[in-house]
């Protein structure tokens, strides 16, 4: 059988960079091809040239066994091609039906648009596919699982055959990701064809039915995933043995460190997001906060970093009251802050390396002697620190901007983690990073916990909560409604409790499992 | 940006700034576009002059060859005039050079000495709008921080007598300095107290500045037997910034002190800690905010210091030139300032500069207009022309064919413009 759609020798050369050196990759009608890779091996590069968006040095694109030219991506869906982007391409003020016609408007009388038309093929789409949305309602009214259904709806309203999915889960709760791929196998019973990108390894097993490895740009093999397992695909994707599980010694917790005592916060809108928070975290203790995305886990550490004031509580850090200090003064007390929102609030993009390197204590000796920045002890810090926390950039003078995501990860954590510090806040620390990244920063975080740092660790992957913690706290619409040492739960329980459901009835639960099963 | 062929063992010099990367291509990206913007709009205004010459028309009335002819020689004297005017005649500047006479010298160079002393009122205003780009305050103000600065330096400048001149100078330059940072800081102050944005506040900030010094010239500071003519006293001798020639050069020491506060704002902004401060509150306010710093602060801060550099614009132009204050103070300084900032990438070499074209072309368009009858405004729709050129690069990208530079550059080019 022809394959649907078939790449051939695909070259792309960026100034300095082989993006992909002769890739070959063939899709099969009604097919799920998983094309794993870390951050950075050229697999965005190349489903950008399949839409349209580059145009490779050298290579050939076939399409049911035919040659064609994609120079744009109206090109890309003339052929066929739909692209679920990362962020996606909505508008939040227009409706399902206004988003899905936008640029493919049906028309009556003329130019009015015939919206009832759209409305009722959109609709019928929904059924067929069991994409289940209300063609009315506001985009930005929907929640983010909704969106991707609409953006998933565009193409299918295009009457694309080959749909590609850039990292479709980094946005989405593991709720929304089960979702997503139960959609995903409906599409492709119905003849769809599907190419999946990601790096996480979980959700390769559980959908694919062929992965490709990608690396630095080449193909590195080619897999089906009843003969793989998650450390086969992680040495495939890094290039090496990558030890997935973390190891970690028992220890003993020491003197009380970060004391949060009925904390309440309110968000902008008043809305109380921290409800009468109470907990202790200790030295050399991880302390890991579980919850889906929104559920006060945010607020609770821009309170507790001083970004926040809170309404009502108190906060203590080494017996300190820190409960309305401002964020330098907490700093200066030895806390250390890795942001959830790196690039928002971790970095300083258009900014070098080394200037971010030092974001939080350049005015201080002996980065700075009275007024004076000292550039060439900065600069000696940047590439010190460059080497220490292997962060692979150019040099210490370029943009962190040109950084990749892990890269720009480990510009803050070594920021955070070279300082002396009692404590370290960190949020989603490998939140869309590859898995030599995690591997590395997973044993940064551990290492400073076995020097008798306290950890509390907020995390919406609950294997990362699971891996890490001394202890688990779950938080729930605000409250924490469960605080058990980690070898009391198992990641069903805890994933229950995340939804809401009360400890007693979740840790009466043994057996159901809540994710899928790892294989 | 001279800094690409800095030694490497200073670290410190090379790192002079995050767009600054010890690269030519990236420098070349950084200027290609204003460069490449004046000769597009010396060729639009050499079209310019042309179709709007009457000697044009005529002759192509008698004949086309004889049209296209007058066009070119009519370009010719135009841009000939205007570069005599601004640079100075090449043949005069040689003879005058092997005559050895001093006095012909000068003479021969004065039309380019000329250009500099037009070009100081800019260099300190677009340091001001160079300055709040660079921390995320888009100052509209500099016109009336300059006004303000203006009196207050011309206040000091007549009002107080029997001082040497080594103090009185200095002194009334820094009332214009304190005067515009007083102007500015009330915006900055409504800004980072109120949120009331700074675009809105210095706009109306400066119709409350003009009224203001209409009302002080007219009144407090009018000079006596002024006959109502809003006008203010000479300052007094002591308070001159002294010229260096007699009459008719008016070259003086303004400009110097002019490129010692681009120096100054330089080392300010790229190797103090405030300066740090202030761009990191400019380019990320979270991630400011994240590292400790007082977004609020830092806001009243950038906006006083970029009030204090359009301050020191008007008191220049008072000290240095006009002796006394009257309402014809400005020709819109505090207005190109804007588009100078941005030409210049809001970087003080850049500013220097484009300040320096500026005067020059505003020097060169007086004599074009007594040489060549050509209108002065043709050099304001030449300057609009450029400017619009600099401010849409997708335009001469399109016209040269350049390549799209990679995304942090043009971040950088437009850093500030967010407002917000």
């Amino acid at each position: 059988m022809t394959p649907i759609l078939q790449l051939k020798g695909i070259t792309k050369q960026f100034p300095g960079v082989l993006a992909n050196d002769h890739i070959d990759l063939r899709l099969n009608r009604g097919e799920i091809l998983a094309l794993l890779g870390e951050n950075g091996a050229g697999k965005t590069t190349l489903m950008n040239i399949l839409y349209g968006l580059y145009q490779p040095n050298e290579g050939e694109i076939l399409i049911n066994g035919e040659k064609i030219q994609i120079e744009s991506p109206t090109d890309a869906i003339k052929a066929g091609i739909g692209m679920v982007h990362q962020h996606f391409m909505l508008i939040p003020v227009f409706t399902v039906t206004e988003n899905v016609m936008l640029g493919e408007e049906s028309l009556k009388f003329g130019d009015f648009l015939d919206r009832q038309a759209a409305a009722k093929r959109i609709l019928d789409i929904s059924q067929t596919y069991n994409l289940q949305v209300n063609p009315n309602d506001l985009v930005k009214d929907l929640p983010v699982g909704v969106q991707q259904r609409v953006e998933i709806i565009k193409l299918l309203y295009r009457e694309a055959e080959i749909l590609i999915f850039d990292e479709p889960t980094a946005v989405l709760t593991p709720q929304e990701a089960d979702e997503l791929f139960i959609i995903m196998r409906t599409l492709s019973e119905q003849g769809k064809s599907i190419i999946f990108i990601t790096h996480k390894l979980r959700e390769v097993l559980a959908i694919a039915d062929r992965i490709m490895v990608i690396r630095r740009g080449k193909m590195v093999g080619e897999t089906l995933p009843e003969n793989a397992d998650k450390n086969s695909l992680a040495a495939m994707m890094v290039g090496r043995a990558v030890s997935l599980e973390v190891e970690k010694a028992e220890k003993e917790r020491g003197k009380l460190v970060l004391s949060i005592d009925d904390l309440v916060v309110a968000d902008k809108f008043l809305n109380i997001v921290v409800d009468h928070v109470s907990l202790d975290v200790h030295e050399g203790e991880i302390v890991g906060i579980a919850g889906v995305q929104g559920n006060g886990q945010t607020e609770l550490v821009e309170a507790v970093t001083g970004l926040k004031k809170p309404g009502e509580g108190k906060i203590t850090l080494l017996g300190e009251d820190i409960t309305k200090a401002n964020p330098r003064t907490i700093t200066e007390a030895g806390s250390a802050h890795v942001p959830e929102d790196r690039q928002a609030d971790g970095l300083v993009l258009p900014f070098p390396v080394a200037e971010n390197l030092v974001l939080c204590t350049y005015y201080q000796e002996p980065f700075s002697k009275g007024l004076v920045l000292q550039y060439g002890k900065i600069l000696e810090n940047a590439n010190q620190l460059i080497q220490d926390f292997d962060i692979r950039t150019p040099n210490a003078l370029t943009p962190v901007s040109n950084l990749s995501g892990g890269n720009q990860q480990k510009v803050i954590i070594a920021r955070e983690l070279s300082r002396p510090i009692q404590l370290l806040i960190a949020s989603q620390p490998t939140r869309g990073l590859d898995v030599g990244s995690i591997e590395y920063i997973h044993k940064r975080i551990i290492k400073k916990r076995d020097e008798g740092t306290a950890v509390l660790l907020v995390s919406s992957e609950l294997d990362e909560i699971m891996e890490l913690s001394d202890r688990i706290a779950v938080m729930y619409r605000g409250e924490i409604i469960a605080d058990f040492p980690n070898k009391d739960v198992t990641k069903e329980q805890v994933g229950l409790m995340m939804a809401g459901i009360l400890p007693e009835d979740a840790l009466a639960v043994k057996e159901e499992p809540l994710v899928e099963p790892e294989p | 940006m001279s800094k690409n062929n800095e030694e490497k063992q200073d670290p410190g010099k090379v790192l002079l700034e995050e767009i600054n990367e010890p690269q030519k291509r990236r420098i070349w990206g950084v200027i290609s576009v204003p460069l490449l913007a004046i000769l597009t709009g010396v060729i639009i205004g050499a079209i310019l002059i042309a179709a709007t010459s009457t000697a044009v028309y005529d002759a192509f009335g008698e004949s086309f060859f004889k049209g296209i002819g007058t066009a070119f020689s009519e370009i010719f004297v135009a841009y000939r005039s205007m570069f005599t005017g601004s640079i100075g005649d090449p043949v005069r500047i040689i003879n005058a050079f092997s005559s050895g006479d001093a006095r012909e010298i000068r003479s021969a160079l004065n039309p380019f000495l000329e250009s500099l002393v037009q070009a100081t009122p800019y260099i300190f205003a677009g340091l001001a709008v160079a300055l709040g780009f660079r921390a995320g305050l888009f100052n509209i103000g500099v016109e009336g921080q300059l006004f303000i600065g203006a009196a207050c330096a011309t206040y000091v400048g007549y009002a107080i007598t029997g001082l040497p001149g080594i103090i009185h100078m200095p002194l009334a330059f820094i009332a214009g300095g304190l005067g515009g940072a007083l102007w500015g800081f009330i915006p900055g102050f409504l800004k980072a107290t109120t949120g009331g944005h700074e675009v809105i506040n210095t706009i109306m900030m400066n119709y409350i500045a003009f009224r203001l010094t209409e009302w002080l010239l007219s009144g407090p500071m009018s000079r006596p037997g002024s006959g109502g003519m809003p006008i203010s006293p000479i300052i007094e001798e002591s308070a001159q910034v002294p010229q260096f020639f007699q009459t008719p050069i008016r070259f003086h020491l303004g400009f110097f002190i002019a490129l010692g506060f681009a120096w100054l704002v330089w080392y300010l902004l790229f190797k103090t800690k405030w300066g740090l401060n202030l761009r990191t509150v400019g380019t990320n306010p979270r991630a400011a905010k994240y590292a400790g710093l007082s977004v609020v602060k830092n806001t009243m801060l950038a906006m006083a210091l970029s009030g204090g550099l359009a301050g020191l614009a008007g008191a220049v132009q008072i000290l240095a030139i006009n002796r006394s204050m009257a309402l014809g103070l400005s020709s819109g300084y505090g207005f190109d300032s804007i588009a100078l900032a941005l030409i210049g990438n809001n970087h003080p070499l850049g500013v220097v500069l484009s300040s320096i074209l500026f005067g020059t072309l505003r020097n060169g368009a007086t004599r074009m207009m007594v040489v060549a009858r050509i209108p002065i405004d043709i050099v304001d729709v030449l300057q609009a022309i450029i400017l619009m050129l600099v401010a849409a690069p997708a335009i001469i990208r399109t016209i040269y064919r350049l390549k799209q530079p990679k995304q942090e550059e043009t971040t950088v080019f437009v850093s500030g413009w967010g407002g917000g």
